[in-house]
């Protein structure tokens, strides 16, 4: 019989440590494809971040290196700089890349720095314990937002994508979600292209994938998948915000 | 190799990349800027990389990712600059990596001034960022003692798998002075098996990483870093005593105000009065084993310092109560004048 369906080198054997309906495991076992499927694990080096996913080191088949809060795209810069041949890429949440990490990340965009990051964005800050992230929705709870988060208050959801498809040298922005099959799909597109583009040497890429945090929502994972699609994507809306001339 | 005449934070840069230096990341502070400035130019043309940061955070973050990529890779600054740098240094302290970094310290506290001081002297040897960490402190006087010590320090990190810290100040960084390029000091090394760059398939994934949440796996990593510690407490201490025979009192003072308190010393002699020297050059290990050297004669011990006493708490306790310590010292960018240091010498004296 032909295998349809097979667990990728791309991850370690190992089981993770999300919670229930989290989908941090798909949105990894789709960047560990695309790495297998370009033959670039062996020259792949990752870079976690702080935060829900801050063991992606113990799960990625690659050279993993673990950053500070926010700084993976300094970290990165500097693996990319020493070695310029090697696949880099971190991978981040919405606290750690759009609160804390903004200035890293705008300027190795800015940079136009060789490498692709995933940026997981679920609205919350799961690993703390659910406190407001600059991406938590209007009227959106969390624990230091318990009447619901106020724009008068706290200001509006940073739109990462948005902000950074104005920077010249961030070359590849897309938003995808991975809420659905069909969506899941796009997404592996999406991070695919990112990698490409890195290999083709272009710029700086980024691939924005709209997640869950039951947990921290505090709703069932198959309610959280129609709440991520009724709620986020119309402020977050899907698509792609950045494409070089060379690859449309 | 003949002496050439060069300004401190130009001859920094040049021994560096003599030494070894192939990526520097670093962000513009006065009174240091000379320094990136001269990688800047130097570093393409030596086959280097230069990149200058959005921050000192993401400067040492930089040498964070290189030096886990297995880069000779260098960083400076100056106070507040360092200060920014702290979370990055105790992250790579804690991964155990080398890099060397340089301090070409200013007044503060906060944003201060832009004149020399020592006040930075608990920010480099009693860690400054979190946890049980050290680094190997260098602490020279002269621009060919600067030199020198920054050759050698990219081995000496590498040996150790550990920053080394250079402390100048602004007067060494903007002074100038004849230095010569000697060939740096090699050590053994073993090959970096652990560095990020990539398995190409042929072994398991490495990772840098200094997060360890079952606190019996850190504790255990401490034990570690800490017998590391301890070696370097046996074999890297650094120090020039001088005029020590027959002194009545001696100083300790490191850096720019050891070189003023050399001037004091002579004058002194003229007086007849004897006073030695203990000058550290490594400020952590601190040289605790340079006063088993003290002789008899001596009364009492004093520590000079451009801080309001910071290196004394060490020097007290390498005296561990065999002298009275006492201390001298200015702050603000002010530098000690060879006057009132000789006063305060002969008040301790005692009106003699």
């Amino acid at each position: 019989m032909a295998v349809v369906f097979d667990r990728t080198n791309g991850l370690v054997d190992r089981p993770t440590h999300y919670c229930p309906g989290c989908t941090h495991g798909i949105i990894h076992r789709l960047v560990g494809e695309c790495l297998e499927e370009l033959g670039v694990l062996g020259d792949a080096i990752g870079v976690a971040p702080v935060g829900c996913s801050v063991l992606a080191y113990d799960y990625f088949n690659c050279d993993m290196h673990e950053a500070a809060h926010g700084r993976a795209p300094a970290v990165a810069t500097g693996i990319k700089r020493t070695l310029p041949d090697k696949v880099v890429f971190t991978y981040q949440g919405d606290g750690d890349l759009a609160s804390i990490g903004a200035a890293e990340i705008i300027h190795a965009a800015h940079r136009g720095e060789k490498f692709t990051t995933i940026f997981v964005n679920n609205a919350i800050y799961g690993m703390t314990g659910g406190q407001m992230a600059p991406t938590t929705l209007i009227g959106q709870k969390a624990t230091t937002a318990p009447y619901g988060r106020d724009v008068e208050h706290s200001g509006m959801p940073l739109k990462v994508s948005e902000m950074l498809s104005t920077i010249d040298g961030a070359v590849f922005v897309e938003r995808v979600s991975v809420h659905n099959p069909a969506n899941i799909r796009k997404t592996k597109k999406a991070i695919k292209k990112a990698f490409e583009i890195q290999l083709k040497g272009l710029g700086f890429g980024i691939v924005e994938v709209l997640s869950t945090c039951p947990t921290n929502w505090g709703i069932l994972p198959t309610d959280s998948l129609k709440w991520l699609e009724t709620n986020m994507i119309p402020y977050f809306p899907l698509g792609n915000l950045r494409m070089p001339k060379e690859v449309e | 190799m003949s002496k050439v005449l060069m300004k401190g934070n130009e001859a920094i840069g040049e021994a560096a990349i003599r030494g070894g230096c192939k990526y520097f990341f670093g962000y513009p502070i006065t009174p240091q800027n000379e320094l990136p400035e001269y990688m800047a130019k130097e570093m393409p043309k030596r086959d280097g990389v230069f990149l200058q940061a959005e921050s000192e955070v993401a400067a040492i973050n930089m040498v964070y990712g290189s030096a886990g990529a297995g880069g000779r890779v260098m960083t400076s600054s100056s106070s507040p600059g360092i200060a920014l740098k702290q979370e990055g240094i105790s992250y790579i302290a804690g991964a155990e990596l080398p890099c060397v970094i340089v301090n070409i310290s200013r007044g503060g506290p906060g944003l201060g001034g832009i004149q020399p001081s020592q006040a930075d002297y608990f920010q480099s040897t009693r860690g400054g960022g979190n946890g049980d960490y050290r680094l190997l402190v260098y602490a020279p006087a002269t621009l060919q003692e600067m030199v020198d010590l920054v050759m050698d320090s990219f081995e000496v990190a590498d040996y150790y798998r550990n920053p080394v810290m250079i402390v100048g100040d602004g007067m060494i960084g903007q002074m100038m002075e004849p230095v010569e390029f000697r060939e740096p000091k090699k050590r053994e090394l073993k090959e970096k098996t652990w560095v990020t760059t990539g398995t190409k398939g042929q072994r398991k994934p490495n990772i840098i990483n200094s997060l360890a949440l079952d606190p019996a796996k850190l504790e255990e990593h401490n034990f570690k870093l800490q017998k590391k510690y301890n070696e370097m407490e046996k074999n890297e201490v650094m120090y020039e005593n001088t005029n020590l025979e027959n002194a009545e009192l001696v100083v300790a003072a490191y850096g720019t105000t050891a070189r003023i308190v050399k001037n004091v010393i002579e004058e002194l002699k003229e007086e007849g009065i004897n006073v030695g020297l203990i000058r550290p050059i490594t400020l952590w290990p601190f040289p605790t084993k340079a006063f088993d050297e003290i002789p008899d004669s001596t009364k009492a011990l004093l520590s000079v310092e451009m801080s309001l006493g910071q290196m004394v708490d060490d020097v007290k306790i390498a005296s561990n109560g065999r002298w009275p310590v006492h201390f001298y010292g200015r702050t603000g960018g002010m530098i000690p004048e060879p006057e009132d240091i000789k006063s305060k010498i002969k008040e301790i004296l005692g009106g003699r």
